[in-house]
């Protein structure tokens, strides 16, 4: 009798010491993530942060008459931002359309982006209207993408651009699915979520986009909307622009010269 | 078919295991309805699955987050979700609605069966006596007074349990019917479509689990039982259907410039799982057979296999659903110019073998959980007997009990 007692009491003992693992690893769990939020609201850091951002609203501005459909900017952005060459993932591409018109006054529109424009064919055919279109995140004012991320892993920064953080990103693929864009794609070998950033890493620091920085003809331009000299702020106000999916009431800063009406 | 398709979308990213997560979540927010039909709203044919309606809610409930956690790129980052919640989106309540729908589940499960559990505490031998002996949690007083408080607690819980419910899965229709890049998507119907399916699943796999385990425990089947849950099946899927239709109708109607899409995706993208499995397979079919199933001068045989085929045909059905939901969703291009390839795959990529096996996971859940938690009512009468407690009810009795 008394041993089983004592057996009993063994039993119940280790069995309280397991549910008090299961109730001090979660709160562990959460003093770390609090450790991590402290860190990252240190004052001094923030206002660095703040001051970076001051007086900035980065622009972009795609003139559709100029690109030649080269897609140096496509191998360009891989390479700046290791995106694996050889997956079929992009955080910019250059589409192309053909539109052909038959005697009874259809319209044909044919479009292709061969890995990401890499591998354009020669035509042979001769299309009555072809043009490209370089795609790339749009850093919407109002970016889905972010309403949706579970974690709060993507979020738009101060002079706005939209970005992934790569330590928080649990890999779900909700933000993919909302960018009505196509801009997103889980990353082959880190597996978080990937995009567009602009090359943040080469804005912060006065320089161009990749992308822009490789195009042989002009088409992409990138600057401070908020600075009435920059390029980007004048052809905004001088050039006719449009944006992609405006319905969609996504706000994108990205802004397209002579867009045609069939490019979704 | 075909088309353009913008480059990033050439793999399809949520592939069968997010098919199965609303499928599942599904089948237990449907079986915990059943179980509220009985205790909550007082459908006395369902007494015989009342019980087992939970158990099974419950073992299909610790098999939801396996497909999704799976799927996670990062799945060391799962508890994420509730530590650094984001709160504008939806997914980010999954752990906390889900925790919370758990917690419902196991408390209204421990007073139900907390009679049983205190007497295999006391009848039982060895490991097993000592198991129950914990599960009882040193609640160990059976007598009327108590177990009438069991009584009216599980009635309570089952009351918080169908909003809580309800909430479990319609939020995950409104995970789907949020997006607005997608229009296969984004409608506010989305919800009550997944809720109504939900039940009718539900009901369906009750069906099939009650035959299954009436038929393995030589027991014979309650007739106004499946005669009942026979008919909760046909007017949910009457309603299910409803919604369902009326969202493409509506679509078809308004002819909005994302319906060419949506129509080729139909007709072209996913005809035999939508057309053919959904629709036919498993709404037309049971929705005529059903009613045969439960006419007064068919035989008992042929109610039962006419219930059951059409408790097996909706089950497919609904997988079939919920496919034709997450992947057809995905086929349409956000270009709205062409459509994205489904590649079925065996093992990788979320293959079929691994998805089969996140299926089979709650199937046997279930079957340890009966064994844990017997719900069956002639072993209560026995364990009863046994231990000269006032039987709590022998209304519980089987009409032909074991032979």
């Amino acid at each position: 009798m008394t041993k089983e007692r004592l057996s009993r009491r063994d039993f119940l003992m280790s069995a309280a010491k397991v549910v008090a693992a299961g109730v001090v690893a979660p709160a562990g769990g959460l003093a770390a993530a609090q450790a991590v939020f402290a860190d990252g609201q240190s004052t001094s850091q923030e206002t660095a942060v703040q001051q970076m951002w001051a007086g900035k609203e980065w622009g972009f501005v795609v003139d559709t008459q100029k690109c030649i459909g080269c897609a140096r900017c496509v191998k360009a952005c891989k390479l700046e931002n290791k995106v694996p060459l050889d997956e079929e993932v992009f955080r910019t591409w250059v589409e192309r359309y053909l539109v052909f018109n038959d005697d009874s006054g259809d319209e044909e529109v044919r479009t292709d982006s061969p890995n990401g424009g890499l591998d354009f064919k020669q035509l042979d055919v001769a299309p009555d209207k072809q043009f490209f279109v370089p795609k790339l995140c749009n850093q919407c004012h109002n970016p889905p993408c972010v309403q949706v991320c579970p974690v709060g892993a993507t979020y738009r920064t101060g002079d706005g651009v939209v970005l992934v953080d790569r330590k928080r990103c649990i890999g779900c693929r909700y933000c993919i699915q909302s960018c009505p864009y196509g801009a997103r794609f889980l990353h082959p070998v880190l597996k978080v979520a990937d995009k567009c950033t602009w090359c943040y890493h080469r804005i912060s620091h006065g320089m161009q986009p990749a992308c822009v920085e490789v195009c042989p003809v002009g088409a992409r331009k990138f600057g401070n909307q908020l600075d009435p000299n920059s390029q980007v702020a004048v052809l905004k106000k001088k050039a006719r622009i449009r944006v992609l999916k405006p319905d969609m009431g996504t706000k994108p800063n990205v802004y397209y010269i002579d867009l045609d009406e069939v490019v979704e | 078919m075909g088309g353009f398709v913008f480059p990033n979308e050439i793999h399809v990213n949520w592939g069968l295991f997010i098919v199965l997560y609303p499928y599942i979540t599904g089948l237990v927010a449907g079986a915990f309805i059943v179980s509220s039909l009985y205790h909550v709203f007082g459908v006395s044919d369902l007494k015989p699955v009342s019980r087992l309606s939970l158990v099974s809610a419950l073992a299909f409930l610790f098999g939801a987050p396996v497909p999704l956690l799976l799927h996670l790129g990062q799945p060391l980052r799962a508890f994420n979700i509730m530590f650094t919640p984001h709160l504008t989106s939806a997914m980010a309540g999954f752990g906390y609605i889900y925790s919370f729908y758990m917690i419902i589940c196991l408390l209204e499960a421990w007073f139900m069966f907390r009679k049983d559990l205190v007497i295999f505490s006391q009848t039982k031998k060895g490991f097993v006596r000592r198991f129950y002996s914990l599960l009882t949690l040193g609640a160990k007083d059976i007598s009327p007074k108590a177990l009438h408080t069991d009584h009216k607690v599980v009635s309570v819980l089952a009351v918080v349990g169908i909003p809580s419910a309800c909430f479990l899965h319609g939020y995950v229709g409104f995970i789907f019917g949020s997006i607005k890049a997608n229009p296969w998507w984004s409608t506010p119907l989305m919800p009550v479509i997944f809720l109504l399916s939900a039940i009718v699943s539900g009901i369906a796999l009750l069906i099939l689990v009650y035959t299954i385990s009436c038929k393995v425990r030589k027991v014979e089947i309650d007739i106004p039982c499946l005669v009942a849950m026979n008919k909760y099946l046909w007017t949910f899927l009457i309603f299910a259907t409803t919604l369902e239709l009326l969202e493409v109708l509506h679509m078809g109607y308004e002819g909005k410039a994302e319906w060419d899409m949506v129509r080729g995706l139909i007709t072209q993208g996913i005809p035999v799982t939508y057309l053919g499995v959904q629709m036919g397979f498993g709404v037309l079919t049971p929705l005529v057979l059903l009613p045969f199933g439960r006419a007064k001068s068919w035989s008992d045989g042929v109610k039962k296999t006419l219930t059951v085929a059409s408790g097996v045909l909706v089950l497919i059905g609904v997988l079939a659903m919920r496919f034709n939901v997450v992947i057809g969703g995905q086929l349409i291009s956000k270009s709205i110019a062409g459509y994205a390839q489904f590649h079925w795959t065996l093992l990788s990529d979320e293959g079929v073998i691994p998805a089969l096996g996140i299926l089979a996971f709650p199937v046997v859940m279930t079957l340890i959980m009966v064994r844990i938690l017997p719900p069956w009512l002639e072993e209560r009468k026995l364990q009863t007997v046994n231990s000269n407690v006032t039987p709590l009810s022998t209304r519980w009795e089987l009409k032909g009990s074991g032979k």
